[in-house]
């Protein structure tokens, strides 16, 4: 019971969040675009070359704020290529995102070499500078999380895009071009604009959870995303494509993470096995009550064809 | 020029082709300001194609379009609606998930301080035209849960926002229940007394008489002729459509009583009870009998426990208790599917062709063998026979009628009719002993509800037991042997031929004593 207790402690709180901001950030993009219609597995590559654009940026400038924008940009460029061949030449869209991932990680292995002449990983980058808030900076784990820049960038765009989604008419209209393109269409919305926007938007989200584990480890590492865009996407479909509920479904697998690295340091008499399996079996089974009723968008990885 | 009225519309030289095929040819239209005008002409005569143009959603290969007196060229719908033209289609366009308010804006959303919504605006604009024209929604009403005509209502009420002068409404009864479209008729006339200009593409020419001043037919993508509708008569119009003389009521003697009390029994339906998918009872204990070589009439208002009856006797569903004898044999539901039925020579025209009767990416053969692709005709131990399912499909092509005669499109590529002709011509091919149907003509044009209904009863000629099940009062007295009315899952009143009359099954029909 004691040691049950030792671990609910303000660290698991911090490492909670800290595991979980790729995840929200890839999770809202993924809504995003699934929303307006367009499947993007091509997340876990976006992260990748967002957080290597991050750390080149960062590295050839000197300014980690310039990093995070060439990431943003690496992102949208990158997911451009999904979004032209999705929705342009109306491609399988599983097959695109699975081939954005597979080139993620040779083209982030190409320049990684290039500039850093290393295989493995970057130099050191310098992360963002805190910020300073009065009062709560000074108090432990909550003060680290109100004085950095990129979660409450996170939690700002968890309801930024929340609120664009629902109550405004790009929201109207993104929703309405992944639930029926065609009475869309008939109403003068562009379908593909919307669509196009909608891929973009992802990609910068993604690339921007991307920057988070770059600039976390103050370095790139080859292949650094490690299957954190299929959570993401999990994340999505347990949010049931709502921005809030998709964050808060990151924040869950967030937790269960964290649990088992808390539970791995306090060293709980359990074989380090089934401890390292607390994430994934938590996962089943709240996913299992939760996919009865599925509400994908109706036209989600449908290509639509203009007549 | 005789007149120098000006026209809402003058399309004039219309062409339009897809691969080869044309799907209008130097078609024309006039449509006076204010006016109620009705374009006609069989399923697949170009009626849409030619009013998709005037909406901006096909460009023409030739001809030109006149809107007010000015021509125009339409991109897109978006031109289209800036010159204050609307159009509802066949199949709603509608966006399931969103409020009757959100489809009403959407696209020309009203906006506060610079980038949100303005819903509390949406609304309030939304419910003053809701008044403004009687059309009975609520704005906040999630589009999912409404009824047809409500969806329908919604449509109208779509382009009224966007302050369309000149509304285009295609086949908009097809779907509706009799009152429905008299309300829907209302509604019209309150659009036209409000100057509003109306096409209305229907094939239903008792609305064409009801409703229209004019009226344009159409016929093979071109405009044979444009007559105003106080000198038309229903015949007079079939005829311009079709191109020959149409037969309404289709010629055939119905049973007498003698001639049924001899024939055997094809289908023996005992106290069957079922429930809906829904969970509520849907059938409360109907019994009812029909013999070999009958046409069964059922009249009712849909969700009476047509469906589940369906369901049931081609094995889709197991009812909660009664027995159903076919042909001579006392059906297991334990053990029934929908093969077993099949195999027993059942066949079934569903009432919705899109769901149930055809796959439309699949080519018109293969749909014409759907189900029957395991008979040694078309198969051999491991493959389709695809020659003699050319062959086979090129010969029912033939015999039904179907258009275009190319067996090698998508189904999903031909008009309504003929896609309904696919289904009918595939069951009744072969040559069914208990065939039931349900809507059979639902969205078919008048050629071809002719056309199926003498199917209907060369099928029932030939000995095949015939349940028919139907919205339409007319089809179902002008085919039934007898008629039956369903009301809350059993049978309120069994008639023979001649014995009852539309008002008195009308009555029936919503619970009344005939």
């Amino acid at each position: 019971m004691n040691e049950f207790l030792q671990i609910f402690t303000l660290a698991l709180l911090g490492t909670t969040i800290r595991i979980s901001i790729p995840y929200i950030l890839a999770a809202l993009g993924a809504t995003v675009s699934e929303l307006g219609g367009v499947v993007n597995i091509g997340l876990e590559g976006l992260i990748l070359i967002g957080a290597f654009c991050s750390v080149l940026g960062n590295h050839l400038t000197g300014n980690p704020w310039l990093g995070v924008l060439c990431a943003v940009a690496g992102g949208m460029l990158f997911a451009e290529l999904h979004a032209v061949v999705c929705i342009k030449f109306r491609a399988n869209q599983i097959i695109s995102g699975l081939a954005l991932n597979i080139m993620a990680v040779g083209v982030t292995k190409f320049f990684l070499k290039y500039f850093f002449h290393s295989s493995s990983n970057s130099g050191r980058i310098s992360g963002l500078p805190r910020w300073d808030i009065p009062f709560l900076s000074g108090v432990p784990v909550l003060g680290d999380i109100v004085s950095n820049p990129l979660i409450l960038i996170t939690l700002l765009l968890i309801f930024a895009v929340f609120y664009t989604v629902y109550k405004t008419p790009f929201g109207l209209r993104l929703r309405a071009v992944g639930e029926n393109p065609e009475a869309a269409d008939t109403l003068g919305v562009n379908v593909y604009k919307m669509r196009y926007a909608g891929v973009l938007i992802s990609g910068a989200l993604a690339a921007l959870g991307g920057v988070w584990l770059a600039y976390d480890q103050h370095q790139f590492t080859d292949g650094m995303s490690g299957g954190r865009g299929y959570i993401a996407l999990t994340a999505m479909i347990f949010g049931k494509w709502n921005p809030l509920l998709a964050a808060l479904a990151s924040l869950f697998f967030g937790f269960a993470e964290a649990i088992q690295i808390q539970l791995q340091t306090i060293g709980v008499d359990l074989p380090v096995q089934f401890i390292q399996m607390i994430p994934y079996v938590l996962t089943i089974v709240v996913l299992a009550g939760s996919f009865s009723k599925s509400t994908a968008p109706s036209a989600d990885g449908v290509p639509y064809e203009k007549q | 020029m005789e007149t120098t009225e000006t026209f809402a519309i003058e399309l004039s030289g219309v062409t339009k082709r897809f691969g080869g095929i044309y799907a209008n040819k130097d078609a024309s239209l006039k449509v006076r300001k204010g006016e109620i005008h009705a374009l006609v002409g069989e399923n697949g005569a170009g009626k849409s194609t030619l009013m998709k143009i005037l909406y901006g959603m096909y460009r023409p290969d030739a001809g030109e379009i006149k809107v007010n007196g000015r021509a125009v060229t339409l991109k897109s719908p978006k031109d289209a609606i800036d010159l204050r033209i609307g159009m509802v289609h066949q199949y709603f366009m509608l966006v399931k998930t969103l409020t009757v308010a959100e489809n009403v804006v959407l696209g020309e959303e009203p906006v506060k301080n610079g980038f949100s919504m303005d819903y509390a605006g949406a609304r309030e604009e939304t419910r003053r035209l809701i008044e403004k024209f009687n059309l009975l929604l609520d704005p906040d009403a999630l589009v999912s849960n409404l009824s047809v005509g409500e969806e329908q209502r919604l449509e109208i009420l779509k382009i009224l926002y966007r302050k369309a002068d000149i509304l285009i409404l295609d086949e908009p009864t097809a779907v509706l229940t009799p009152q429905e479209i008299k309300y829907f008729f209302d509604i019209i006339r309150k659009l036209s007394s409000e100057g509003k200009t109306v096409v209305l593409i229907t094939h239903k020419l008792k609305e064409v008489l009801a409703l229209s001043g004019s009226v344009t037919v159409m016929r093979q993508g071109a405009t044979v002729a444009r007559v105003e509708t106080a000198g038309a008569t229903e015949s007079s119009l079939a005829q311009l459509m079709v191109g020959r003389p149409v037969v309404f009521q289709v010629e055939r003697a119905p049973r007498t009583k003698e001639e049924l009390e001899k024939s055997d029994t094809a289908l023996s339906v005992r106290e069957l009870k079922a429930m809906s998918a829904k969970g509520h009872a849907a059938l409360n204990g109907l019994s009812l009998e029909i013999k070999k070589g009958e046409i069964f009439g059922i009249a009712g208002v849909e969700g009476n426990g047509q469906s589940e009856l369906i369901e049931i006797l081609t094995g889709l569903k197991r009812p909660v208790s009664g027995s159903v004898v076919m042909l001579g044999k006392d059906i297991d539901f334990s053990r029934n599917s929908p093969r077993r039925m099949f195999d027993s020579g059942i066949a079934h025209i569903p009432e919705d062709r899109h769901k149930k009767g055809l796959v439309l990416d699949y080519s018109v053969a293969e749909n014409l063998i759907l189900g029957r692709h395991r008979e040694p005709a078309f198969s051999t131990m491991t493959a389709i026979d695809f020659k003699s399912v050319a062959a086979f499909s090129a010969k029912a092509a033939g015999d039904y009628g179907i258009y275009p005669p190319r067996t090698d499109l998508r189904a999903g590529a031909l008009s309504g009719g003929n896609q309904q002709k696919i289904v009918v011509a595939r069951e009744l091919s072969r040559e069914p002993r208990l065939l039931i149907v349900s809507q059979p003509t639902r969205g078919v044009d008048v050629g071809a509800i002719e056309f199926i209904h003498k199917k209907i009863i060369e099928t029932r000629d030939l000995g095949c037991a015939v349940l028919l099940i139907s919205a339409e009062l007319s089809e179902i007295l002008s085919l039934s042997d007898r008629v039956g009315v369903i009301y809350r899952g059993q049978l309120a009143g069994v008639f023979g031929a001649g014995e009852v009359g539309e008002e008195q099954l009308g009555l029936l029909m919503m619970g009344g004593k005939a």
